[in-house]
């Protein structure tokens, strides 16, 4: 019976999704949106993608890494590489940039997996510069001056990758697996000691955030025109890394919100970037100082449609300081 | 050979400058166990009051660098109060995103107010000439540098090993539940000990802005994150291990420029951060620590 329920409330999604899709597909090829607002709508689906993706490293797997930006770039730059230089088509480049950052999250999850907290967190940064140091000093993607890249972003693709992105990590995240890195953030050593082999758990989690970063760097290379090393320093890393924070450690739906929230603020405040930046932080400090469990905390949004019922992923108990 | 000594001797000035930086980061780690990230941005701050007391103030060299040390430990003290206080007993993950957030409001409420326009650095401050020894030429700046490093860090071990405060920091560092339970103020302690940090990265400001000449509201960051770096390599929450790991993350720096990589320049301090946490997390000084569950 609840399994019925489940996939009732599943194809209910899709049906919502798809009905969202075709009105925006309408909107944007009969032009009612102006390509300011097309542009936004872009870089909302492009930030989703990031949110939701760091959020399983962060979120639910509760490794703190702040180098989500050099697997966005290396996205970027590998998919960019492929139409450019390749002349491939762009799913293919999407997907190339995908499989090449999950490499990279390979290569540099294990060795830094096994860090912990604060050492973690610097190590992921660590990387994130190495990534934007190494594509500054190589002349074949264009060194410091950038790479032009054609606007092959279109509607059907943005949106087919988020709702992509969404549905393997809430499957992810209800799954068997799921369950193991929720365990390991909520206590790695009673994980280890229950039998979980967390550096598995964890490296898959990483790699798996790799993976919906660098198909996001793809999107994002192609629909910015340039892409250049110092779009990917670590204050790019960081503004990921708020979307997350604001939108509550451990809840899913709340990236989301955050990220379509302060999208649209960013958009209107991007006449005035020091500005911004000036509100962003002060709401990361307030936020940290007065509701350090972000805005939905480990709940999901369903969890408040249904009160009654108990929060589908998550935690289950609504603890709120779970996370690490 | 004599390229070579010419770049230790930079690798030297310039590593001074990042083991004065680390000194703070590795004091606030080893007594409330938080990276400060703010911290590299403290040492901005020192950077243009010491700036604008030579300039506008016309003020010399020491008095500047004193108006810079008290101002940058009176600010280090009320982020502490205001900021990380409130999160002492939140998670580690709370006090660094808050952490990061001070560090962002203090760089963009610093191009908010005077715009993000770099200034240059007066050099006529201090005349002291180079000058040559076997062939070596030694310039004044580095010296300086060096001179002034040289004596915060004696004062340093001084307050810390000599002192009343230094032996409530020491206290609070190894078990602060039983350093309050002996009747020492924690809370005056650690806001001690940012003062003492910051002060430190105000006197580097003002010194990197001579010796570089160029400051900016974001020079801050990387000068700060390579600290960091050289205070993981010598231990962190080890004053010794800060100083010699800035050195020696000074000296790398140069050889890789000097080596004609000067582009990898500001990648190598990460690896070398990556490899030291991989193959000795607890830094070239630290004991390895058991974990306890």
């Amino acid at each position: 019976m609840n399994v019925l329920k489940q996939a009732k409330g599943f194809w209910f999604t899709i049906v919502l999704a798809a009905i969202f899709f075709v009105v925006m597909q309408f909107l944007i090829n009969g032009e009612f949106l102006n390509p300011f607002y097309v542009n936004t709508l872009y870089t909302i689906g492009i930030n989703i993608i990031l949110a939701v993706s760091l959020h399983l490293v962060i979120g639910i797997t509760g490794q703190f890494s702040i180098g989500h930006a050099g697997f966005l770039a290396v996205g970027a730059y590998v998919s960019a590489i492929i139409t450019m230089k390749l002349g491939l088509p762009f799913p293919v480049a999407l997907l190339a940039g995908g499989v090449v950052a999950a490499i990279a999250g390979i290569i540099i999850g294990i060795p830094t997996l096994r860090l912990r907290g604060d050492y973690l967190a610097i190590a992921t940064l660590g990387f994130g510069e190495i990534m934007r140091i190494l594509f500054l000093n190589i002349e074949y993607v264009g060194g410091a001056s950038g790479m032009t890249v054609s606007h092959l972003i279109t509607w059907p693709w943005l949106f087919g990758c988020v709702l992509a992105t969404i549905i393997v990590i809430v499957n992810f995240t209800n799954s068997t697996h799921g369950r193991a890195c929720i365990s390991i953030r909520e206590n790695e050593i009673a994980a280890d000691a229950m039998g979980i082999n967390t550096t598995y758990y964890k490296v898959m989690a990483f790699v798996i955030g790799a993976f919906f970063a660098g198909v996001a760097g793809g999107l994002h290379a192609h629909n910015f025109y340039i892409i250049q090393p110092t779009n990917f320093s670590f204050l790019k890393s960081f503004d990921i890394l708020i979307l997350v924070v604001l939108g509550g450690l451990g809840s899913m739906s709340g990236s989301v919100i955050a990220a379509v929230l302060l999208t649209i603020i960013t958009a209107f405040l991007a006449n005035y970037p020091e500005l911004r930046m000036v509100i962003y932080s002060l709401v990361l400090i307030v936020v940290m100082l007065f509701r350090p469990q972000g805005l939905m905390g480990t709940k999901e949004i369903t969890a408040f449609l249904k009160m009654s019922k108990a929060a589908k992923g998550g935690a289950q108990d609504g603890s709120r300081h779970t996370v690490a | 050979m004599e390229q070579l000594i010419q770049q230790l001797v930079n690798g030297v000035s310039l590593g001074s400058i990042y083991a004065l930086i680390a000194l703070g980061y590795t004091m606030v780690y080893g007594i409330v166990k938080l990276i400060n990230f703010a911290h590299g941005d403290v040492f901005m701050v020192g950077a243009f009051i010491g700036f604008y007391s030579i300039t506008v103030l016309d003020l010399g060299f020491l008095p500047s660098l004193l108006l810079a040390m008290t101002t940058c430990a009176i600010f280090g003290v009320l982020i502490e109060r205001i900021a990380y206080k409130p999160l002492r007993n939140a998670t580690r993950i709370a006090a660094l995103i808050t952490a990061i957030g001070v560090s962002l409001f203090i760089e963009y409420g610093m191009i908010y107010v005077r715009g993000a326009q770099p200034e240059a650095y007066p050099n006529n401050v201090v005349s002291i000439k180079s000058f040559e020894v076997f062939g070596i030429k030694i310039s004044g700046q580095s010296l300086l540098i060096l001179a002034v490093s040289i004596v915060l860090m004696i004062l340093l071990q001084f307050i810390v090993h000599k002192t009343k405060i230094g032996k409530a920091m020491r206290a609070v560092s190894h078990d602060m539940d039983a350093a309050k339970l002996m009747g020492i103020n924690v809370n005056n302690t650690i806001s001690a000990t940012f003062a003492i940090g910051s002060a430190l990265a105000g006197a580097a400001g003002v010194v990197f802005g001579m010796y570089y000449t160029k400051i900016d509201p974001l020079m801050g960051i990387i000068p700060g994150l390579k600290a960091f770096v050289a205070a993981v390599l010598g231990g962190i929450g080890i004053i010794p291990g800060a100083m010699v790991g800035g050195l020696v993350l000074g000296v790398i720096e140069s050889l890789v420029s000097a080596a004609g990589f000067s582009l990898w320049r500001d990648g190598v301090a990460f690896v070398v951060l990556i490899l030291i946490l991989i193959f000795r997390p607890s830094g070239l000084f630290g004991k390895n620590v058991k974990e306890k569950v």
